[in-house]
Order: C-alpha cells, then structure tokens, then sequence
C-alpha cells in the first residue's frame, strides 16, 4: 500500500473510508488491530484515515455536522482501541460496484465455479453470481462484457491443484506421461519445480529422474500424476519460459517445408525459424526438429498440404509412410 | 497535501449526497474550495468529480431552478450511490472473497479487490474451510486486452490492424462489445463497421497498438447482447461423430482415450490382430487427427471420413 503514487493517495483513501463506515456500522464492536487486518493496512494507516474523517461531515460547519470519531480510546495508553464512529449514518451503505469492478469480480467468479469439484460448492457459488448479477444489474453494468469461456477440464484443475501442492511441499511425483511423437506412454519420477502458461497450454516444469535432464510436461498430456511421500533430490529453481525452448534440443536440425495455406497454422502454433512466402499462398517455412517421428506425425496430420523440400531423408521418411498407410487400405479393398 | 484532498472528496461527496436538490456549483465553490482562484477551481473541480466517479459514485447533472436551466447543479441519489442490499451469507462472502485471487492481470485483480471490499463491508464472516475448490486462475496478456474492455465499457470505436493467417494485414473498424475467452485465447466481440455485420477478433492476431476511433458513447450494444453467446455464434461449429476405428496394440493412446467401447483381438488389414475402438469425437478434423497415426490407425467407418483418409493420402503419394 505505501508504495502506492501518491497521486492514488487520495482516491484510495476515498475508496478505503468508504467501505470502512459500512465495515463498521455492520460489524459494531470493532478494535483497531481488527479493522486493520479486514482492510489489509496498517493499524496506523487505520487511525490517519479516521482523522481525515474526523475533518468530514455535513456543509453546515457546525461541530454537530461532523462525524464524530473518538480518537482518543484509540491513541491514549489506556483506550480500548475500539473504533466508535458516530454522525456517519449517511455513509452506513457501501458504494455500489463499477462496471469494472462487477465485470472483474463477476467473470472471476465464473472462473471459479469451474474449479469447485463438489455439487454443494458448485450452489455456493451460483448463489453468490446470482446475487452479485443482480446488484450489477442495479448499476450501469447490466451485462458484464468479458467472458472466461469454456470451463477447464475439472480433472486438469485438480491435477494443477496436485502438482502445485507438490512443487510448494517439494515432494517427488511419479506421472505416467504420453510422449506423441513416439505414440508413448512412459512412467518416469520427477522433481518439480514449477508450472507457467504458454499459448493457452499449461506446463510442469520438472528434473527428470529417468531423463537426468529437466524437462517440460504439458499437462493434458500427463496421464497421472501421484505424489510420492519422499522429498525432491534436486535444488534448481524453476527455468524461465524463452520463445523457442520446446524445439532447441541437442541434434536438432533445420527442416524446411512448402506448406499450403490449410497448413499455415503451424506458423503460429510451432516455433519456427523463419517463413517466407512463395506462390500461389504457398510459403516456405524452416523448423528445428529434434525428432524425425514427430515431423512425420505432423506432415501426415498436414496431408497433403506440406511437404518436405530439405533435407531428403525426412521426405523419403513422410513418402514411405503415408504409402504404408495407403496400403492398409488398398489391400482390405 | 494527500489528507487535505481526502478530506476535500469526501465532503464533496456528503454534500452532494446528504442535499435532496440539486446544489450549484456556486455553493460548492464558497464551502469546498473558498481560497481558490476560478481558474483553480474549475480545474480542482473537475479533477474531484472524475476521481470520485471512477470510484463509482455516481454524481448527476441538472437543473437547481426549473425555470432557468441555465443553472446548473450537482447531486447524488442515495439509491444510486449505495450497493444494493444483497446480504451474503457467510459461504457466499467466502467465494467472493476467493475472487480477489482469480486475475492474474493487474488492473481487474485490483478492481476484483475493490469489489469485494464493498461487498464484504456489510458484515458476513467468511467461512473458506468449507469449500472443495481449486483455485482457477485468468491471465490476459496479450498487449490490446485493456484497451479492447475499456473501449467496451466506455462505447468507445477502436481502429487497429488484423492479421489472419497468410493474408495480408487489414485495418479494422470495430464498435467493440465485450472480451471472451476461449480455449485458452481471449477474442473480442463487436460490430464491424465496414463489414456491417457481428465479428470475432482472435487479440494475438491484432498487429500493433488498438486506437480509439471517436468519443466515448458513440454507439449502443444492443439489448440482451450476450457477449458469449455471439462468440460461440460466429465461431466454427464443432460436430460431433462417431467413427469405428482399427488401432494396432499399444498405440494410438490419445484415441483409445475417449472410446466409448474397445474391443482386442479384432483382424486388421494386415490380417494382424488389432483392437477396435468406436469412438464419438467433436472436433472440427477428425482425418487429421486418424492420419497422424500413420499405419497404425485404420477407419472402418463412417465412409466419408474414410475417403477422406484415402484421398489425402492419395494427395502425398500423387
């Protein structure tokens, strides 16, 4: 709080007094430690806002207009430190919600109905929307005008949820992890370290036991994940997230493709190193790949709108591929 | 200096907010702000009216004399400026409360914060323990989210330029309705004006910064806009199918996932033993996902999506 601008001074004390009133006038007997935990400041920053509203009150400049704050119980040696207002019924009701304000804490609480995994907390929740829809209702904010979407996969929330505990407990977890390029499920202990969001997808970032390499987990690819009793045996902190970190890998080599424009999402969904655009809405892209199963996977999801310019050995390798593939049903007809 | 405009604001506000008529802004001036030149007071005053309005408290213009509108005066309706009487009940407040660690996005992490101080100063104590809840969390990072909400919120045509795929960038019109979110992505909502017609925005496709395009207040979203609703309108629909597949053992893992039924022991093409799996999938390309497999995913069924295998393939080999 006190890093605050000052220019923010003001208008948050503003803000502060009046939910403090309200705070007050509903709670009654409130000591000065107790408000100022509630309002998450200090207790002295508590008392330097009630002297500002001790200087408040009605227009008429008489003592009888201003609010009333006994301040003395609050900084004498032997006051009770209980704060008494009085003269303030005026401000007895919080300040309504604006739009901003509905908008945030309405769509926050979408989020959060996505993430109860019980019926009973789930009707906790949408008696609180329910409520707070209709005091926006009341103001200007009548529709809130952002939407969090789709609710998260409950399982992967409460995977999250796991793997979160674990990192902050510093226990190992043994998954049970999908690798795609190589159509895989393997079972591996790890230490982890923690989780980041990249392009929508949500990854662990662990040391790998089996690997003796960090790596990264994509979590809708994590088949299961249980925590184990014994504690992490490794100590680096989490790695930072650089553009590029999936496909830089030991023996990576560069690859480069003619893709079509059905085929041109790959641009934005890989990293690649570089697009150049050829004809008829062609381009030419190049890719690190570390992995020659994983180009083919992706070139036959592609079909047949990519395909190999260099090096050869990957286009021999996709070629050979989809005429196995073919075959499968050329002999069944 | 801070204390002395705390104070200046808050009486401001009383008096607005205790006078049943409107008071002019001559009176203001003579109780709030005697020892200032006009000047001063003009610029003070607008500052105070702003900073209390961005608070929320809502402060109406009008006419102090029904016969000389010209006299033009300031109040506050103490309906408007209270939050409605909504009493939370102690595990309601806990949610709310949960609330304020839902944004990972500073300016609606503190407006969340803001809102539920309000909503939690009439009383209610909170009661966390009884949740089964996993905290969710929502960043928005891409750069033109704010711009795009508060364009939104003010009614306020933004202009900026949009690049789809391989197509060439385009400066775009919009009369922006609202943010959505969707797998992961946020788009914006809004009228096009030079399509004439609803549209989506996915943000990460916006190239550079998003301009405002005239005043605020110069459009209306229409009644009963639903944001969400028009994003899930405008966007791709997702069939659902169902498909019979031949999968070699041990393979195909995100497939067998989701299979409604999986039986071993089946004759593949090969005349190899392989498992059959029925599966219902929606997603926009079901042969895209079946080709990635290569050799070790055959369609039995549905035909068309078994031609469309074919000729893909086919597409390669040509």
């Amino acid at each position: 709080m006190s890093q605050r601008q000052p220019v923010q001074g003001a208008r948050e004390q503003v803000a502060r007094l009046l939910a403090l009133v309200p705070y007050l006038h509903a709670h009654g007997h409130v000591r000065l430690d107790e408000a100022a935990t509630a309002f998450g400041v200090t207790e002295r920053q508590i008392v330097k806002d009630l002297r500002v509203l001790f200087m408040c009150g009605l227009p008429g400049g008489y003592p009888d207009d201003l609010i009333d704050v006994d301040i003395e119980s609050l900084e004498s040696p032997g006051g009770d430190r209980v704060i008494r207002v009085t003269n303030a019924d005026y401000l007895s009701r919080p300040l309504r919600l604006t739009p901003t304000e509905a908008t945030a804490v309405i769509v926050a609480l979408r989020a959060l109905r996505s993430g109860a995994t019980s019926d009973d907390t789930r009707e906790v929740v949408d008696r609180a929307l329910a409520k707070l829809e209709q005091a926006a209702a009341a103001g200007a904010a009548a529709t809130p005008l952002v939407d969090p979407g789709d609710a998260p996969d409950a399982a992967e929330v409460a995977l999250r949820a796991r793997l979160e505990a674990a990192v902050g407990q510093r226990r190992q977890v043994r998954l049970v992890y999908y690798v795609p390029s190589r159509d895989e499920e393997s079972e591996r202990v790890v230490d982890p370290r923690g989780l980041v969001v990249e392009g929508g997808a949500v990854y662990l970032d662990a040391w790998c036991h089996a690997a003796e390499a960090p790596r990264w987990f994509r979590l809708d690819r994590i088949r299961s994940a249980e925590v184990l009793d014994t504690m992490v045996t490794t100590t680096d902190a989490p790695r930072e997230l650089a553009p590029g970190i999936f496909t830089q890998e030991a023996g990576a080599e560069r690859v480069t493709l003619d893709i079509a424009p059905a085929a041109y999402w790959i641009t934005e969904y890989y990293p690649v190193e570089a697009v150049r655009p050829g004809e008829s809405g062609h381009h030419q892209v190049d890719l690190l790949v570390a992995d020659q199963r994983w180009l083919t996977r992706l070139l036959l999801r592609l079909a047949p709108h990519a395909r190999v310019i260099a090096p050869a050995a990957y286009a021999d390798a996709f070629r050979s591929r989809s005429a196995v593939t073919r075959s499968l049903y050329t002999d069944a007809e | 200096m801070s204390a002395q405009k705390t104070e200046r604001l808050m009486n401001l506000l009383i008096m607005l907010l205790v006078q049943k008529r409107y008071v002019t802004k001559e009176r203001i001036r003579d109780i709030l702000y005697a020892d200032s030149s006009d000047e001063a007071f003009e610029k003070m005053f607008e500052r105070d009216k702003e900073e209390l309005r961005s608070l929320g408290v809502p402060i109406e213009v009008g006419t102090t004399d029904p016969l000389f509108d010209d006299d033009q005066g300031y109040r506050i309706s103490p309906t408007e400026f209270a939050l409605p009487d909504i009493s939370l009940t102690a595990d309601e407040a806990s949610v709310v409360a949960l609330a304020t660690k839902v944004w990972e996005h500073a300016r609606l992490a503190e407006a969340t914060s803001e809102a539920v101080r309000k909503l939690t100063a009439a009383g209610a104590e909170l009661d966390v323990a009884a949740l089964d809840l996993v905290q969710p969390r929502l960043s928005a990072d891409e750069p033109s989210f704010d711009l795009f909400l508060e364009a939104a919120q003010e009614r306020t045509p933004v202009v900026f330029d949009y690049q789809r795929g391989t197509n060439p960038v385009e400066t775009r019109h919009l009369q922006p309705w609202g943010v959505v979110r969707s797998s992961g992505r946020w788009y914006v909502v809004g009228y096009d004006t030079d399509r004439r017609y609803d549209r989506v925005f996915r943000l990460s496709r916006v190239r550079g910064e998003v301009r405002r395009d005239g005043p605020p207040g110069s459009f209306e979203i229409p009644e009963g806009t639903d944001v969400r609703a028009v994003a899930r309108r405008l966007t791709p629909e997702r069939t659902v199918l169902r498909a019979v597949l031949l999968v070699r053992p041990g393979t195909c893992h995100p497939l067998r996932r989701g299979a409604i039924s999986t039986e071993s022991g089946a004759t593949g093409p090969d005349g190899e033993s392989w498992d059959r799996i029925t599966i219902t999938r929606a997603t926009v390309d079901l042969a895209s996902e079946v080709l990635s497999y290569g050799p070790d995913a055959y369609v039995v069924e549905p035909a068309e999506l078994r031609d469309a295998v074919i000729e893909r393939l086919d597409g390669v080999l040509a």
